[in-house]
């Protein structure tokens, strides 16, 4: 049998190569970052029990295990297109196309951006991009930075920011047009915040989300939500301004803010400057999955799961033969249920190849995503569960209208 | 280089003495063994990688991480390499972009 391939060195990739490897298979992870780890490297938070987690340590910690189990890892290595021929699936890379029987993609999530004007000014950038330069690169993105965007990656990493000595002036929304949408609402904002209450060291915020359990009490919070808002980690979150423009010559020298009202609509008149030399823009995570798009999958847009998601079932098996998916292209969720996920489908892997002699261990790992989700500290989509089960819906239905056929 | 976190409260400090050096638009910098190009530049206070081929507006880093293509700049010679994705070198000839001619839109705006 061939060498099972992984596209995608995270913490999903990782873990499903360790599963294949310590079952005795062959195994190549393909990954075009120059470090091992994928989005797990930048994050850095203290869990509930007070350690922390440390991306760099947790991805060194996984590669040290890949390698010493045997698998084979290319870094610095982009694959611009896999495709299916008699049953093997060709992998392209700049220097040499790649096959396989079993292809697991582990690609993970992309940022979406908020297109506000001045973004393209040098000095703006994705919230997670500040994060890799100040946590993996140790360079400092700027010395006062706003973030736009409010949400649970953005006041994550405002809090990574802080720890390495960054002024974050404030995190605010983006003035709402056609593309920002629900990211501009403060009514949306507020209802995808009070989902991460418990992060919050500001009493107002955690009270405040025990208060406002239906629709009113929200609206009430909006409006009554001070201007300038509240703090976190000692950086004001603004629900009540919006950013309208980033402004800067040749690069970012600041943003003009203004005040909204309780349906996100900008009150003229308002406009003010906040100086700062660089922004961050947090439109959220997206799966990104342009390999199984071009693969053929079908996909289907679940919005618990952070967008368009190819088709797939618990054992992480797509509707192509020998293609599976982990981690972030499933759906956004945390470095942990990728881990668990990575596991099953490495265990899928092998009981295809050694005539389902894996079924028992496989349908454990499949319980284990569901306790890791259940424990998770930090959740990107409250109803993420209902995801999936729409997913699985999708699944089952897409195999009725097969037999049907 | 008081761009770089050496020491951090919870991160292991840096080693920041394992230096290269590099050319960016002719000019000589310094940067750390095996850091991102786009990393070695911001370090050095480089915000502008290029110019918009089309407009000339100035353009720097966005995504960080390979998946936009905002950061791509000429490496000895090759163009369109991701500064984000590319590990200084000792030696390593880097240019950015510059805006080009685009005779496609001159066109339309003299028949439209």
């Amino acid at each position: 049998m061939s060498k099972v391939i992984i596209i995608g060195a995270g913490p999903a990739g990782l873990s499903a190569a360790i599963t294949i490897a310590e079952n005795g298979l062959n195994v190549l992870v393909i990954d075009e970052y120059m470090k091992p780890g994928g989005r797990l490297l930048g994050q850095l938070y203290e869990e509930p029990n007070g350690n922390w987690w440390n991306g760099i340590k947790e991805s060194q910690n996984l590669f040290d295990k890949a390698v010493s189990t045997g698998v084979e890892i290319k870094l610095q290595t982009p694959v611009s297109n896999i495709e299916e021929s008699n049953g093997i699936w060709n992998v392209y890379t700049e220097d040499e196309v790649y096959t396989t029987s079993h292809l697991l993609l582990a690609t993970g999530a992309a940022e979406a951006p908020l297109p506000i004007p001045g973004w393209t000014l040098p000095g703006v950038m994705s919230v997670g991009a500040a994060q890799v330069m100040t946590n993996v690169h140790r360079v400092k993105p700027g010395e006062r930075g706003v973030i736009v965007g409010v949400n649970v990656l953005s006041s994550a990493i405002a809090m990574e920011l802080k720890l390495a000595g960054i002024d974050v002036a404030a995190i605010t929304l983006p003035k709402m047009n056609m593309v920002t949408k629900e990211s501009g609402n403060p009514l949306d904002v507020m209802n995808s915040l009070l989902h991460v209450s418990h992060m919050a060291p500001s009493a107002f915020v955690k009270m405040g989300s025990k208060l406002m359990k239906n629709d009113f009490l929200k609206r009430m919070g909006i409006t009554f939500f001070p201007k300038n808002g509240v703090k976190m980690w000692d950086i004001p979150i603004m629900l009540r301004k919006a950013v309208v423009e980033i402004y800067g010559e040749s690069q970012v020298e600041g943003v003009t803010i203004a005040t909204i009202s309780p349906s996100g609509d900008i009150i003229p008149g308002t406009e003010e400057n906040i100086a700062a030399d660089f922004v961050c823009i947090a439109g959220g995570l997206y799966p990104l999955a342009e390999l199984a798009a071009v693969a053929g999958c079908p996909f289907y847009h679940v919005e618990e799961l952070g967008g368009y998601v190819p088709l797939h079932n618990e054992r992480m098996e797509t509707v192509l033969e020998g293609l599976y998916v982990a981690g972030n292209i499933t759906g956004i969720e945390g470095a942990k249920v990728a881990i668990s996920q990575g596991v099953t489908a490495g265990l899928a892997i092998v009981n295809s190849t050694d005539g389902g002699k894996q079924e028992a261990k496989l349908n454990d790992s499949i319980k284990a995503i569901e306790e890791t989700r259940n424990k998770a500290y930090i959740q990107f989509h409250p109803d993420v569960k209902a995801g999936k089960q729409k997913l699985q819906n999708y699944w089952n239905e897409h195999w009725k209208a097969v037999v049907s056929q | 280089m008081t761009r770089r976190i050496i020491h951090h409260p919870v991160l292991d400090r840096i080693d920041e003495t394992d230096t290269v050096s590099f050319t960016f638009d002719n000019k000589k910098y310094k940067a750390l063994r095996d850091e991102s190009l786009a990393a070695a530049l911001l370090a050095n206070g480089i915000r502008t990688l290029r110019h918009h081929e089309e407009f000339g507006t100035p353009r720097g880093i966005y995504c960080n991480i390979g998946h936009c293509f905002e950061c791509r700049v000429t490496v000895d010679g090759v163009q369109g390499v991701r500064a984000c994705l590319t590990p200084i070198q000792e030696g390593m000839d880097v240019t950015s972009g510059d805006k080009l001619l685009t005779s496609v839109r001159d066109w339309r705006a003299n028949n439209e």
